[in-house]
C-alpha cells in the first residue's frame, strides 16, 4: 500500500535530525507515566512495611513485623501440630504393629529417613550401607550382630552399644587373643575361620586351628561358628565381615580384638524419632 | 542536532477516548456469534459433568492441581504426561502463526478475550448510554445526577460481567458446584476469592477503560504478528486507487474526478481502535471488519459496488489498480509458507492423538538405588534394589506382579511382602521398593553390569508393561 499520501507533518516529530533521519515523538500514554509514578510510591510504602535497609546486625524490620524466620518456625510448627496425633500414635502401638498400618508405615518411613540422614549417615553412610570393612555395619543387608527383628533395632537405637553412658546398652567384649595364644595357635584358627565361611585356606593349619577354636572361640562364636546375638558375637560362616575378612583383618581381630561403640540416642532423640528411624532401617531389605 | 528552537515536546499523551458507533452487517453478525461462542465455552466449560466412576472427580474439565491430575471429558493426563500440555501449546503457537499468515490479525479481531471482552462491553456501554452521539454529548456533559447514574449504571454492569468472568475461571480447578457453594457461604479458600478479585479488576479496567490501550501499548502479539505477515497475507484494506481523491460534495463542480470515498468518516466512527483505516497499514488495526461493514452501507445507499475497504491482499493491489481481477482468496491462502505451518501443525497433532491412544493404562518407571550399587548378603548373594514406580490409570485397585529377565539366575524380592504382587489403589501412583538377587556366584552377580528389565503385569487381566534397566554385580 502506498505510503506516500502520508505528509511528513503528520506525526510531529522530537526536531532531532541525524544524517538527515529524523525522530518521530510518539508519546508515551500518560497512564504509563502514572503507573510508573504508583510504582514508585509502592516502593516506598514497601520500604516501610517490610524489611528493607541492611543495617549492622539486621535490616530495618518494617511496620508490618514481617519476618522469613517467623513464618519458617510458624510452618514448622504448623508441620509439627499436624504430625502430634500419628507421633502419638506411633508411640503407643506396638512396634511389631507399626508396619501393618500404612498410615504409621508412611509416616516412620519418610520421618525416619530424615532423622536417619541427620544423625545415622555420618558412620552408616547415606545409603545406610556402613563402611566397608571398617567396623560401620551395613544395615542393609540380611547379617545382624544384635538382631534384626523391629525390637532389637529399636533397642539397639535406644541404647546403644557398648556404650557406657547408658547402663541398658548392650555390652560385650572380645578378649585381646595376642595375650592369650601362641602365634602359630593364632595363624591356625585364622585358617579354621576362613574355613568356616568357605573361604582359601591352609587346610594343615585350618585342622589344628579347629581345636584352638572349640577352647577359645567357640564359647560366643558356637560351635558352628554362627556367632550369638546375645552377646552380639558375629556369625563366622556368612559371606560378611564387619572388619575384613582376608588373612590379615581376620589375624588382626583375633590379636588386638574389636570394640564397635554406637551412642545411645533416647535421650537425644524423641520415643516416635526413635521409632521411625527403627522402622526405616527395619524396611531398607535386612528387617527380620 | 539541527535544532535547538524548539518548544519542549510533549513526551506523554492522555487516551483519546473512543466511542464506537453501532453497525450492522455480515461482519458484525460473525463477531456476535464468536462472542456468543466463545464466552459460552468460557462460562459454561465448568459446569459439564463427565461420569467416571465412584472414585474420580465428574467433572468434564477439571485442571486438579492438588491431586496432579488434567482430565478433559474422557482424556485423563497425569503429571509425567506434561508433554501433552506442551504439545498442545506449540500447537496453539503453530495455529496462529498459520491464520497469521493467511488472514492476518484474525486472532486479535474476532476470538482474543480482550477483543470479545472489550466487544461485550461496549454493548454494554450503549445499552445504558446510547449510541455514539449520545455517548460524545455524556462525556462533554457536566457531572449531573443523570450523569452520575449512567455511570454507575454502567459500571456496575461491568463489574458483575467482570466478576463473572473470574469467577468462572476458578470453577476449572475445583468441582464447581461444591466451590460455587463455598463462595457464596464465604467458606471458600482465600485464594479462590483472591483469584476472582484479581480477574474481576483486570477484566474491569482492560474491558472498561484501558480497551486498544491493551492491543496497542501492553500486548507483545501484534509485534509478532507483522513478521507473519506478508504481502500475500488477506487483511482489511482501503482501496485508495479507488476511493481517491476523497470528497463529499458530490454535486460541486469537479466531482466527477472524485473517487468512491465520500469522506463520511463511517468508517473511522465504528472502530474499536479510534484509527482510520484509510491511512494504511498500522499497528493499531486489529481487522475486526468492522469498517467493511461500515463502509458497505454506505457504498449501498450511494449506488457503487461494496468493497472500498475490504479484506484483500496487498499483492493485488498492481493488479486491481491496471484494472484486472484480484487473484483468488484461496491462491493466496494456500502458500508455501501456510502449508508448511500446516503440516507442522498437523505432525504435531497426529503425533499427539497416536500418543494418545497407544498409552498404557499401567505404567511404571523403575530408577535403581546407587548408595550403595549392590549389597552383599550373608550367603553370599548380590543384591540390587530398585524404586519402581508403578501407575494404576484404572478407576478401581489392580493386583501388579513384579517380575525380572535378563539373566535365569535373577531372582525378585518386593520390600513388604513376601509375594510377588503389589495392589496399586485406583488412579494413583505406589512408589515400590524391588530387590533383585543373583544368587552367590552367579554370571550376573560375578559381572560388572548386566542389562535386566523389570516387568509389571496384572495379573485380573494379563496387561504388561516393562522398563530397562541394570544389574550390577561385583565385577570381577
Amino acid at each position: 500500500m502506498s505510503t506516500d499520501k502520508k505528509q511528513p507533518d503528520e506525526v510531529e516529530t522530537t526536531g532531532h535530525s541525524w544524517d538527515g533521519i529524523q525522530e518521530y515523538n510518539n508519546p508515551l500514554p500518560r497512564w504509563w507515566l502514572y503507573s510508573f509514578y504508583a510504582c514508585i510510591v509502592y516502593a516506598l510504602l514497601y520500604m516501610v512495611a517490610y524489611p528493607a535497609w541492611p543495617l549492622v546486625k539486621q535490616a530495618t524490620p518494617g511496620l508490618l513485623g514481617y519476618s522469613t524466620r517467623a513464618n519458617v518456625a510458624a510452618e514448622i510448627q504448623r508441620f509439627d501440630d499436624m504430625n502430634a496425633p500419628i507421633e502419638a500414635k506411633l508411640v503407643q502401638a506396638e512396634l511389631t504393629e507399626i508396619s501393618a498400618d500404612p498410615d504409621m508405615m508412611n509416616y516412620s518411613v519418610n520421618a525416619g529417613a530424615a532423622v536417619f540422614q541427620t544423625w545415622c549417615a555420618q558412620c552408616h553412610g547415606s545409603g545406610a550401607a556402613g563402611v566397608q570393612a571398617s567396623g560401620y555395619p551395613n544395615l542393609l543387608d540380611d547379617d545382624w550382630l544384635w538382631g534384626g527383628a523391629i525390637e532389637d533395632i529399636h533397642l539397639t537405637i535406644s541404647h546403644g552399644i557398648r556404650n557406657e553412658q547408658d547402663e541398658d546398652a548392650r555390652y560385650s567384649e572380645m578378649p585381646a587373643f595376642g595375650e592369650i595364644l601362641e602365634e602359630e595357635e593364632i595363624a591356625q584358627v585364622v585358617q579354621y575361620v576362613r574355613k568356616l565361611s568357605n573361604q582359601d585356606h591352609d587346610a594343615a593349619l585350618a585342622t589344628s586351628g579347629e581345636t584352638v577354636y572349640l577352647d577359645n572361640c567357640a564359647a560366643c562364636h558356637m560351635d558352628e561358628g554362627t556367632g550369638d546375638r546375645f552377646q552380639g558375637a558375629p556369625n563366622l560362616t556368612d559371606a560378611i565381615w564387619l572388619y575384613g575378612g582376608s588373612d590379615e583383618a581376620i589375624t588382626y581381630t583375633v590379636e588386638n580384638a574389636r570394640f564397635g561403640v554406637m551412642p545411645n540416642w533416647n535421650t537425644r532423640l524423641s520415643e516416635a524419632e526413635i521409632r521411625a528411624v527403627s522402622t526405616y532401617v527395619h524396611q531398607l531389605g535386612g528387617g527380620e | 542536532m539541527s535544532s535547538t528552537d524548539q518548544t519542549p515536546q510533549r513526551l506523554y499523551s492522555a487516551r483519546e477516548p473512543i466511542f464506537p458507533r453501532r453497525v450492522s452487517g455480515p461482519f458484525r453478525n460473525l463477531k456476535w456469534w464468536i462472542m456468543a461462542l466463545t464466552l459460552g465455552v468460557y462460562y459454561l466449560t465448568p459446569w459439564i459433568r463427565w461420569d467416571r466412576g465412584p472414585n474420580l472427580p465428574d467433572q468434564a474439565v477439571l485442571v486438579d492441581l492438588a491431586n496432579r491430575r488434567f482430565f478433559m471429558f474422557w482424556i485423563e493426563i497425569w503429571p509425567h504426561e506434561f508433554y501433552f500440555v506442551a504439545g498442545l501449546l506449540i500447537m496453539a503457537g503453530l495455529g496462529l502463526f498459520l491464520f497469521t499468515s493467511a488472514l492476518g490479525r484474525v486472532w486479535c479481531g474476532y476470538t482474543c478475550p480482550q477483543t470479545v471482552w472489550t466487544d461485550l462491553f461496549i454493548l454494554v456501554e450503549r445499552w445504558v448510554e446510547g449510541d455514539r452521539n449520545k455517548r460524545v454529548k455524556l462525556w462533554n456533559a457536566k457531572w449531573d445526577a443523570r450523569k452520575v447514574r449512567l455511570r454507575v449504571t454502567k459500571w456496575v454492569l461491568w463489574l458483575m460481567i467482570a466478576l463473572a468472568t473470574g469467577g468462572a475461571w476458578v470453577f476449572y480447578f475445583t468441582d464447581a458446584p461444591t466451590l460455587l457453594k463455598d463462595l457464596v457461604t464465604f467458606t471458600a479458600h482465600p485464594v479462590a476469592y483472591t483469584t476472582i478479585a484479581v480477574l474481576a479488576a483486570t477484566t474491569f479496567v482492560f474491558g472498561g477503560f484501558m480497551r486498544e490501550q491493551v492491543c496497542i501499548y501492553m500486548c507483545p502479539w501484534p509485534r509478532i504478528q507483522a513478521a507473519m505477515m506478508d504481502e500475500d497475507t488477506i487483511t482489511v484494506a482501503y482501496r485508495d486507487w479507488r476511493g481517491e481523491p476523497r470528497g463529499k460534495h458530490r454535486k460541486a463542480e469537479g466531482a466527477d474526478k472524485l473517487g468512491d470515498c465520500i469522506d463520511c468518516n463511517a468508517c473511522v466512527n465504528v472502530c474499536p481502535m479510534g484509527i482510520d483505516i484509510r491511512d494504511g497499514q498500522q499497528l493499531a488495526c486489529i481487522t475486526c471488519a468492522l469498517c467493511i461493514d461500515a463502509c458497505d452501507d454506505v457504498m449501498a445507499k450511494i449506488g457503487k459496488p461494496r468493497g472500498l475497504i475490504d479484506y484483500m491482499a496487498l499483492t493485488d493491489e498492481p493488479r486491481e489498480r491496471a484494472g484486472n481481477p484480484p487473484k483468488s482468496v484461496w491462491k493466496h491462502i494456500f502458500r508455501t509458507r501456510t502449508i508448511l505451518y500446516t503440516t507442522l501443525w498437523s505432525a504435531v497433532g497426529i503425533a499427539l492423538v497416536v500418543a494418545l491412544f497407544i498409552r498404557p493404562d499401567l505404567d511404571l518407571t523403575v530408577s535403581p538405588v546407587r548408595n550403595p550399587i549392590y549389597v552383599t548378603m550373608s550367603d553370599g548373594s548380590i543384591r540390587n534394589t530398585y524404586d519402581v514406580r508403578l501407575r494404576n490409570k484404572h478407576g478401581e485397585v489392580r493386583p501388579f506382579r513384579i517380575t525380572v529377565s535378563g539373566d535365569p539366575a535373577l531372582r525378585v524380592q518386593v520390600e513388604g511382602t513376601p509375594y510377588q504382587v503389589v495392589d496399586v489403589p485406583a488412579d494413583t501412583s505406589k512408589l515400590q521398593r524391588v530387590y533383585v538377587i543373583a544368587p552367590n556366584g552367579s554370571a550376573p552377580a560375578l559381572d560388572e553390569r548386566t542389562e535386566v528389565r523389570i516387568w509389571v503385569e496384572d495379573t485380573s487381566n494379563g496387561d504388561r508393561a516393562s522398563a530397562e534397566t541394570v544389574f550390577n554385580g561385583k565385577g570381577n
